[in-house]
């Protein structure tokens, strides 16, 4: 199953956990499955249309993912807030 | 002493003091994040904000001590599975209802609560209205950005959107019509088909004693109302420049109105590097500058649409602007004389200020 790692204030809206097993076949879907197992996190990391918010990065282990990229058994995803702001 | 609640674009700052003295920061949350606007509800003491996060969305939260610990409220979001996402709160306003609260946002959105912010829904005759796909935002968004009660008559409501003009319900939002007659948008060449027009308001607000008088300041205008906002007058005569964002109304006296003009909508700054705000006393007949104690050089500064606000709801109110300078300004005495509040904040969004 893969393992989705939070940081920051994603971590303390899911019960201050950093690592959560989630089933899915591609991040979007992993994503949608972590906000129904917390939904704290709700509106944090997908929108209301299920897109990844723009400043949010995804990464399938340590590289650079889409929502449709595919994820699978042991797979690392970390969802990291992008280096931006001014 | 007096609160002033100062959303900037590096979190929200809580100001206590008096006018005459620099404000002390009694309180600062959100620290880092973009704090639209934020109020306190005379009738329960909470304290609201609108915090849109680059990273984690719009969100809307409540405290009774913006010191301590805040809440997020539920159901501000529009409805998923949609092509559209909220963008922004732009505006929170107390209802006349108890309990009820609006919030304004872009794209063009209304939420209410009837449980003093704890929980929100969205209006959906506004969400569904028939020509929604038809309205146009403005170069800040769709932006949802003055919410006029009537008071004492919560099914009576003013909405003003930029750019798709001011909205009017008789029925407590069930349904919304359309009030912009006589506004006149001199952006767009004259031959252009009124349905293809947007019609960019940037402030209106209702006279709390006689409620069916309502100012607005428009793109280029500033109109007035006395038909509870169905037609307008334009009252920009005797001004600098009748471009700006920021307005607000005398409490007791009807025809009183103080509104901060920008030099035109390509050079957004006060005019000729002078601080000066408009004071109307005959509902915009004429206007007189009240800029005594304000920077009368080399003082170019933008005050944004939710950055000017009143204190006090009798005849000794007082007044307090905020700019994106840093800089908030305060008068006890209706505009006559001004005296800095505080100076080097980040940049100021809003400021709402309670006695």
């Amino acid at each position: 199953m893969p393992c989705v790692y939070l940081r920051g204030p994603l971590k303390g809206l899911a019960g201050d956990r950093a690592d959560h097993e989630i089933t899915g076949d591609t991040v979007v879907a992993l994503l949608r499955g972590l906000e129904q197992a917390q939904p704290g996190l709700a509106g944090w990391i997908l929108d209301e249309r299920g897109r990844v918010r723009r400043h949010i990065n995804v990464f399938v282990n340590g590289e650079r993912g889409g929502e449709e990229t595919a994820v699978g058994g042991g797979d690392r995803v970390d969802v990291v807030p992008a280096i931006s702001g001014g | 002493m007096t609160e002033l609640l100062v959303g900037t674009k590096k979190g929200l700052f809580v100001l206590e003091g008096e006018v005459g003295a620099p404000f002390t920061v009694a309180a600062r949350a959100f620290a880092g994040e973009p704090v639209e606007y934020a109020m306190r509800d005379p009738r329960t003491g909470r304290v609201l904000a609108s915090v849109t996060s680059a990273f984690y969305g719009p969100k809307l939260w409540y405290a009774d001590d913006p010191a301590g610990e805040w809440q997020q409220a539920a159901g501000v979001s529009l409805p998923d599975g949609g092509d559209t996402a909220l963008e922004r709160i732009w505006v929170i306003v107390a209802g006349e209802a108890d309990g009820m609260l609006y919030a304004g946002g872009d794209p063009g959105v209304l939420f209410e609560s009837h449980d003093g912010g704890t929980s929100w829904t969205l209006n959906r005759g506004l969400w569904e209205h028939p020509t929604r796909d038809t309205w146009q935002p403005g170069g800040g968004g769709l932006c949802l950005h003055s919410i006029s009660t009537w008071p004492g008559d919560p099914d009576r409501l003013a909405l003003a959107m930029s750019a798709t003009g001011v909205w009017l319900t008789d029925d407590r939002g069930k349904t919304w019509r359309r009030g912009n007659e006589g506004l006149v948008a001199r952006y767009v060449p004259e031959d252009t088909p009124a349905e293809e027009i947007g019609l960019c308001v940037h402030r209106l607000h209702r006279a709390p004693t006689r409620p069916e008088r309502m100012f607005m300041q428009f793109h280029g205008g500033v109109y007035r109302s006395d038909d509870a906002g169905q037609t307008w007058t334009d009252i920009g005569a005797g001004l600098p420049s009748d471009f700006g964002f920021p307005l607000t109304l005398d409490p007791v006296d009807p025809d009183g109105a103080y509104i901060i003009p920008l030099a035109a909508d390509t050079d957004r700054v006060t005019p000729d590097g002078h601080v000066r705000v408009y004071e109307t006393r005959d509902a915009g007949a004429s206007w007189s500058p009240r800029g005594r104690g304000l920077p009368q050089r080399d003082a170019f500064l933008t005050v944004l649409r939710e950055a000017f606000d009143r204190a006090g709801d009798d005849a000794a109110f007082e007044l307090y602007f905020g700019a994106t300078s840093g800089d908030v300004f305060g008068s006890e005495d209706a505009g006559a004389s001004w005296a800095t509040a505080a100076t080097r904040l980040p940049p100021v969004y809003s400021v709402s200020a309670r006695r």
